[in-house]
């Protein structure tokens, strides 16, 4: 059997495995961020690496976003090609001028001249009861913003091949990490978040999304862990003789419209899940280009869920009511098999 | 002691030649500037119009900071440098037709006609500007790690203002600089307000070289905006930074001639500082350091001032003629391929 000898990891070490590969492969590959040396990061995304490559290119940080983001950016101006970790996205707020106002503008405002080959690597999602400064994704607050690479990888062997994409690229890469998707002893054990991860380097490439399962019926578009609960939400249409195409963005900016197009073409409806909020949104985005490209090929509106614009609430009952599952997938396809 | 050793300056005169050349072109330049900038804004003012337009912050009388440490520096050292960085950029050599083109917003300019005055990037002589206060200091402390991480005996020097020593990048910047002991040095200007807000109103400390103690560094503190005390302040500094001995803060006491931007009524002080002010004009006293050591003729004097004016005359007529860039352009050069 070719799949029992296939490697299994977890997201996080694949994550790891790809920063360690590029480490080995370029010198001026260096990590800096709070607690990633000897606790590996929070999310055990740098696990490993200080073990394997000491102090002087594996850096804990003080607790000082704009500083380290910002040195990050010095850095990569002076050639280097830092990764560096902002624990939780949440977090932005502390040192978003760095990374919007440099960062993803600096290529831009010097004509191309200085180019910052960096990557900011981000713990994002809730669903873990953490509450509402340490649960959102905010996807569509960075991919709004223009000169940033915006991607969310969704399984372990998609975190290694766009982790060393993302370092590779000579652009800033956010790259968005679920927390639920690292596959942590301390978190929900979640099937998805183990997965075949090959020993050897290669690339996902950052503006491709991936249909996940192919369908005639509908076409529902999530990222991470909305994509996942589409597939489970799939699974159970089937049972119903619904066949759910089911695609996985994987990059938010670029967003790669043609896959969707193409879908939405084929099925002629259109769910779009989304674990951040909802207005100006991804879901508003993807409605947006369907709207414009391919709105006589619909045969149902267009439907969207997606957190109903309020922060993460803490009480179990409260987050589940709020964050998108499987169910709420299936109600909503549902019922729009009806209306076509 | 005799006399004449009296008159001589501590300092080289080719050293003190060389600022004395980037003082008077960049007088000069930021002189062209206000000319320039008053095109088209007359008798109404209006902050779009004209062959500038757009904010602009011009550092007459602030020279002696920039030329004063830029003369220990070499193409390999970087320098950040704020919303106001003319006498920066031309001291550290930045090329200035392209400098000169992009402030006209045409396709010739350093960043293409994108960035501006408050954005001007020369990778080739390492140096940065940006509109947002301190926040250019952390940048510098990310060039002074690649230095140390490539075993470099460069440094990296950020200039800000007296305003941005009291927000949060200048105290990240500086813990993290002492901590990993690297090799920075920021300049702190103080040009005595932070737009309109007088020093004493805004910063709780009389100078930010106090400040060092707070982070283990070393301060220094220059008065009267005296280009040979910076000089020698920032040689100390240029050296224990490259010696890996770590940052310093240098804070240097320095007049801003005009208004915080062209078009700023100063209704904040006193008609008669500004005279006063350029009563003790820094490039005067320099000329006159350099006549009293009787090192140097007026007619050298002379052709260095002629040669730095002739440099911006060029840099202005190359802006001038330049191409404006197609409206399309708008659409390049956010992602490199």
């Amino acid at each position: 059997m070719e799949t029992a000898k296939k490697r299994m990891l977890t997201g996080n070490k694949a994550m790891a495995e790809a920063i360690a590969q590029e480490m080995e492969n370029d010198q001026n590959v260096f990590v800096l961020g709070e607690d990633i040396g000897k606790y590996g990061g929070i999310f055990g995304s740098t696990q490993g690496l200080i073990e394997k490559f000491g102090p002087e290119r594996v850096l804990d940080t003080p607790i000082s976003e704009t500083a380290f983001i910002g040195a990050a950016i010095g850095a990569a101006a002076e050639g280097m090609r830092p990764i560096t970790e902002l624990m939780f996205v949440d977090f932005f707020g502390v040192c978003m001028d760095q990374i919007y106002n440099h960062m993803a503008k600096i290529p831009y405002m010097s004509g191309g001249n200085v180019r910052l080959p960096m990557v900011l690597m981000t713990a994002v999602g809730g669903g873990y009861r953490d509450a509402a400064q340490h649960s959102q994704t905010l996807y569509a607050t960075f991919a709004h913003m223009p000169g940033m690479k915006v991607v969310a990888p969704s399984t372990p062997y998609d975190l290694k091949g766009m982790m060393t994409s993302a370092i590779r690229d000579d652009n800033p890469v956010v790259f968005m990490f679920h927390k639920s998707l690292q596959g942590l002893g301390w978190m929900d054990q979640l099937d998805y978040s183990v997965g075949h991860v090959p020993e050897e380097s290669y690339t996902v490439p950052l503006d491709k999304a991936n249909v996940m399962r192919e369908g005639k019926d509908v076409t529902i578009v999530g990222i991470q862990m909305m994509a996942h609960h589409a597939m489970e939400a799939a699974k159970r249409l089937a049972e119903e003789g619904i066949e759910a195409e089911v695609i996985d963005l994987r990059s938010l900016a670029p967003i790669d419209k043609d896959t969707i197009i193409k879908s939405v073409k084929k099925t002629h409806r259109l769910l779009v899940v989304d674990e951040d909020y909802r207005s100006y949104g991804m879901t508003a985005e993807v409605a947006a280009i369907v709207s414009e490209e391919a709105l006589y090929e619909l045969e149902a509106p267009i439907r969207r869920l997606a957190v109903p614009d309020v922060p993460i609430p803490y009480s179990a009952v409260l987050e589940d009511f709020v964050i998108p599952g499987p169910e709420r997938i299936v109600e909503q396809v549902k019922q729009m098999m009806e209306e076509g | 002691m005799t006399k004449f050793e009296e008159k001589q300056p501590a300092v080289s005169v080719d050293k003190l030649m060389w600022m004395y050349e980037q003082m008077v072109k960049i007088r000069y330049y930021e002189d062209q500037m206000v000319e320039v900038y008053s095109e088209g804004k007359t008798p109404v003012f209006n902050i779009g119009a004209g062959p500038v337009p757009g904010e602009m912050h011009l550092a007459t009388g602030q020279e002696p900071a920039a030329a004063g440490i830029i003369v220990h520096l070499t193409k390999d050292d970087t320098v950040t440098a704020p919303h106001r960085p003319h006498h920066h950029a031309i001291a550290k050599g930045v090329d200035l037709k392209r400098m000169t083109a992009e402030i006209f917003g045409k396709e010739s300019g350093l960043g293409k006609g994108k960035g501006g005055h408050m954005h001007l990037f020369d990778p080739k002589v390492k140096f940065s500007c940006g509109g947002i206060v301190a926040a250019g200091i952390p940048h510098a402390v990310g060039a002074a790690m690649a230095n140390k991480m490539r075993g470099k005996d460069w440094v990296a020097v950020a200039f800000i203002g007296e305003g941005a020593a009291n927000a949060g990048a200048f105290h990240e910047s500086l813990n993290l600089a002492a901590l990993w002991n690297l090799p920075l040095i920021v300049v702190v200007e103080d040009n005595s307000y932070g737009i309109s807000v007088p020093k004493s109103a805004s910063t709780s400390v009389e100078s930010n070289d106090l400040r060092a103690s707070a982070y283990g560094v070393a301060g220094a503190y220059v008065k009267d905006n005296d280009p040979i005390a910076m000089y020698k302040v920032a040689e100390e500094a240029v050296n224990r930074a490259r010696n890996g001995q770590g940052p310093t803060i240098i804070e240097i006491q320095t007049y801003r001639f005009l208004g915080h931007f062209q078009g700023d009524p100063e209704l904040y002080r006193d008609k008669e500082e500004v005279p006063g002010l350029r009563s003790r004009d820094p490039i005067d006293k320099l000329r006159q350091q350099l006549t009293d050591s009787e090192q140097v003729s007026e007619k050298e004097l002379e052709e260095v001032e002629a040669r730095a004016k002739q440099e911006v005359d060029e840099a202005y007529q190359f802006a001038r003629d330049s191409d404006y860039p197609l409206p399309e352009a708008a659409l390049e050069d956010l992602f490199t391929s």
